[in-house]
């Protein structure tokens, strides 16, 4: 297990450095003329000089990076070129909106996905025909159109909840609910969809497994051998697609935290990107670098701590 | 419309010549699938003819018209900017399966030959493209294409081409995983002998295998594309001016309340077009797969009326000569079929298993005689079901019974199935897994189980219970999950074993070894054995009688000897003389420990 873990953790950071590296270079190699688009036209070619000088981007690109590499390791990702703020800071006040949607999504995905699953790999019949409907229209219709659909209806028509805003859990618990519900709902449909799918078709497929029908020949009874032995065999695939929607979630967060007008990652990303500032566009990109890792990581021990099996390869 | 062309062309093996068209056919004839072509075949359609179809221009504008209801000549109405709402819709369909089009185009260019070559060639490239796929894969899409959009300018083409270069990864896995898996077939392995270029090779036999699965991709990605693409213009990133289905449900969205018509078009367009893709893919899949139509499980009512049925002819069964361990009389199975109606497999078998016997039920594969054995332990495939009969295990009927009752009733049985390893669950050790009956089914503490589940272990002659007893499944060898299977069969201590080809995954050397267990729990526990095997030799070994089946039905029945050196029926006959002489004819094989502890 330790060998495995060293193994894992070794080839992640070697991922987030080439990820790093190509970001940076592939960042910097239009952004010669960053210090006019900071002073503007009027601004003097010795003025524009001094900019760069002092961002330091008179420097060769590999140079800029391991200056960059160098800070980032101490836990200093620089300064907003435009805007000088920290980019640690920045990114540390939105981050709480962000990850508020992603665990209420995973939450939610897991939980319902997962019962979902279960109901319609073990009843089958009506239920799995329903539950079968239901994950093909949630992998069919893009997510945006589906979040456009529950604003209109519950936000605008209903007004059961507001279209748009956010309030911050510290300031009012009923208050963040309210502002989080329909994004996180918007998120999850597809997401609850994919994980239902995997966990019914994994539950059918080990349900028939030899060594199930071998212990039900033992005489323990169907239930018992149902959530101790099936689920459990059952939860490897399962996690693993949680894992990957909890990644493809980062981009679904961007657009519905744009039409929620949540001030989370997602926007600040759209806000950032549009106006090419490295400092804070390499922060995001390594954040959700380094979140993906961090996923990857847990998905990958819980599936051993489930499956002995695993542990070996 | 390519993708008809390509899937009548695409067989899954070469020697199936007549499985594309057949493939075709079955996707038409799924009406979801051939709905979902149609709209494709339409969208494209209109997209293609924009120019020609489209009545006005995608940005000829009419501030006097803003929001203005349908009117003639504008059978949609007028958008925001009094621009011609069906005109901007059909541009847009233009623009959106264009940029799509893009993205798959990159995909396909860049996934398709390194997996490819990756999967045919294998070594270094291999590993290099793999680990470039696992990191291409494990970067936030979104991000890397707003990063993007930064220094490649706010182009939706431009976006769709890096779009492109991050979905190839899934082409190329699936690409490399079809060829890697073909490369080692026999035909491939002939067309190399026979002196054929790798090139020709590729072109002929693998290029076959991927192409189906590349055109579910296709659609599935293209999905996938087109959400992104129109989600990426509905927040407002894009090139402005580019009439897209996005770019329109961004405008209609801002200006709901006054137009709320106005999100219906573009939100349509867009949501048909999108599952009319992943349907499609999923009708060429379930095509392909040849998957026919679930069978269904009758109504409660049916099955109340088929239990009374089959309860009424049991009660017409003779009762002398039934008793002993497992009395089955006139035992159908059928099973359910998607279409038609089911299928008998076994047609009326009697079976009796005195205590203390071992009888052996032989056959070959298809002959009914696992079906026969399923259906004592309760443990019949879903689709199966038994159809009428009578089995009795310790005198207690099981067909019908309430399913705790049968439960009960078959702790009597002890299973010994036939392979090995895939019998034990991969995730509890063996000791977890054999202790388990014992502690629910059985009241023991879990003390007492363990002390029994590793005198189990014992007397099935494992040299070091303890170690076997904490090990996981994929520790131990086949040889000794075949032993602890036997453990976990007597572990409810039961008076009948039944035992279903337990050798036949093992070793010549451990074979012998298994059925000798087997003999000695007959001989020290008193246990019945019913045997199901293909192998003569194993009934010459063990068994006292000896049940011949053939297609459904038992031909022969009698004592070992008898049967094996003057079969009756021409089946049996048939059965024995196929076998070398010495199989059969030699002396029963002896368990050296009995020998030593005989003398």
């Amino acid at each position: 297990m330790l060998g495995f873990l060293i193994r894992r953790l070794a080839s992640s950071i070697a991922l987030l450095l080439v990820t790093a590296l190509l970001t940076f270079v592939l960042l910097s190699i239009p952004n010669q003329d960053v210090g006019r688009q900071l002073l503007g036209m009027q601004a003097t070619q010795q003025a524009i000089d001094a900019k760069n000088a002092e961002l330091g981007l008179d420097r060769p690109i590999l140079v800029q990076f391991f200056d960059w590499l160098t800070h980032a390791l101490q836990g200093d990702f620089g300064r907003s070129w435009f805007s000088s703020e920290n980019v640690a800071t920045a990114i540390g006040n939105r981050l709480p909106v962000t990850l508020s949607l992603m665990i209420g999504v995973t939450l939610v995905t897991a939980v319902f996905g997962y019962l979902l699953g279960v109901w319609a790999g073990t009843r089958r019949g009506r239920v799995d025909t329903f539950v079968q409907v239901f994950s093909v229209a949630g992998y069919a219709l893009p997510g945006f159109l589906v979040t456009i659909v529950i604003v209109i209806v519950f936000a605008v028509k209903l007004g059961w909840f507001p279209a748009i805003g956010y309030t911050p859990i510290t300031t009012s618990f009923t208050g963040w609910l309210s502002t989080i519900t329909l994004p996180v709902i918007s998120l999850s449909l597809a997401a609850v969809a994919g994980v239902a799918q995997q966990v019914r078709s994994s539950v059918i497929e080990v349900s028939r497994s030899d060594y199930i029908r071998t212990l039900t020949t033992r005489g323990l009874p169907r239930r018992r051998i149902l959530f101790r032995h099936v689920l459990r065999n059952a939860s490897a695939p399962a996690l693993t697609v949680l894992g990957l929607q909890f990644v493809g979630l980062l981009g679904g967060a961007v657009i519905v935290e744009q039409i929620f007008g949540l001030p989370g990652i997602g926007s600040m990303t759209i806000k950032y990107t549009s106006q090419g500032d490295i400092p804070i566009i390499m922060g995001l990109v390594m954040l959700t670098a380094i979140g993906v890792v961090i996923i990857n990581l847990l998905v990958d021990l819980a599936i051993g701590a489930l499956l002995p099996k695993a542990r070996v390869s | 419309m390519t993708q008809d062309a390509a899937i009548q062309t695409s067989g899954l093996a070469p020697a199936e010549a007549s499985r594309p068209v057949s493939v075709w056919r079955a996707l038409l004839s799924r009406p979801l699938a051939f709905v979902s072509a149609a709209v494709l075949l339409i969208v494209v359609l209109v997209a293609i003819l924009a120019p020609w179809i489209a009545p006005f221009g995608a940005n000829q504008a009419d501030l006097i018209h803003a929001f203005e209801g349908p009117q003639a000549g504008h059978p949609l109405g007028f958008d925001s900017a009094g621009r011609d709402v069906l005109s901007r819709l059909i541009y847009g369909a233009q623009n959106t399966i264009g940029g799509a089009g893009i993205a798959l185009l990159v995909a396909l260019v860049i996934g398709v030959p390194t997996g490819l070559v990756a999967g045919y060639y294998g070594r270094w490239f291999d590993s290099v493209s793999n680990w470039m796929t696992n990191l291409v894969m494990s970067l936030p899409a979104m991000i890397i294409l707003l990063a993007s959009r930064a220094v490649l300018g706010p182009t939706v083409w431009v976006l769709m081409v890096v779009l492109g270069f991050l979905v190839s990864p899934s082409f190329f896995r699936l690409v490399r995983g079809a060829v890697a898996g073909v490369r080692g077939e026999l035909y491939v392995d002939a067309a190399r002998v026979s002196g054929l270029s790798d090139a020709r090779i590729i072109a002929r036999h693998v290029l076959t295998v991927v192409r189906a699965p590349v055109i579910i991709q296709v659609a599935l990605v293209g999905g996938i594309a087109i959400g992104l693409q129109a989600g990426l213009e509905f927040i407002g990133i894009g090139s402005g001016n580019i009439p897209t289905w996005g770019a329109m449900l961004n405008e209609a969205f801002t200006n709901f309340y006054r137009a709320p018509l106005l999100l219906l078009w573009p939100g349509l367009a867009l949501g048909l077009t999108s599952a009319a893709l992943v349907l499609l893919a999923a009708g060429i899949r379930d095509a392909l797969d040849d998957r026919g139509r679930e069978p269904r499980a009758p109504g409660r009512a049916r099955r109340r009326a088929m239990a009374a049925q089959r309860a009424a002819e049991r009660a017409e069964l003779p009762v002398e000569g039934r008793g002993g361990l497992l009395s089955i009389r006139g035992l159908r199975v059928a099973y359910r079929q998607g279409e038609g109606d089911d299928v008998e497999v076994v047609h009326g078998v009697d079976l009796d298993v005195e205590r203390g016997q071992i009888v052996g039920l032989v056959g070959e594969s298809g002959s009914g005689k696992s079906q026969t054995a399923f259906s004592a332990l309760g443990i019949i495939p879903t689709d199966g079901y038994v159809r009428s009969g009578s089995i009795l295990v310790t005198d207690r009927e099981v067909v019908d019974a309430a399913s705790d009752d049968a439960r009960r009733a078959r702790r009597a049985l002890g299973y010994v199935p036939q392979e090995p390893m895939s019998n034990l669950d991969p995730s509890f050790t063996i000791g977890s897994q054999l202790t388990e009956p014992l502690r629910v089914g059985g009241g023991m503490s879990r003390a007492a189980a363990r002390r029994t589940v590793l005198d189990l272990l014992r007397a099935v002659e494992i040299a070091d219970p303890e170690r076997v007893y904490r090990s996981y499944p994929h520790e131990i060898s086949g040889g000794m999950a075949q032993r602890v299977l036997i453990a976990g069969a007597l572990s409810t201590d039961p008076s009948l074993i039944i035992a279903d080809e337990p050798t036949t995954a093992l070793d010549v050397t451990v074979q012998a070894e298994v059925l000798g267990i087997l003999r000695r729990l007959r001989d020290e526990r008193g246990v019945g054995v019913l045997i199901v095997t293909h192998n003569l030799g194993v009934i010459a070994d063990l068994c006292d009688r000896v049940c011949v089946m053939s297609d459904g039905r038992i031909v022969e029945t009698g004592e070992t000897t008898q049967v094996l050196t003057a079969p009756r029926h021409p089946y049996t006959q048939r059965l024995v003389a196929s076998v070398p002489d010495e199989t059969v004819t030699r002396a029963p094989w002896r368990d050296p420990l009995l020998i030593e502890e005989a003398s």
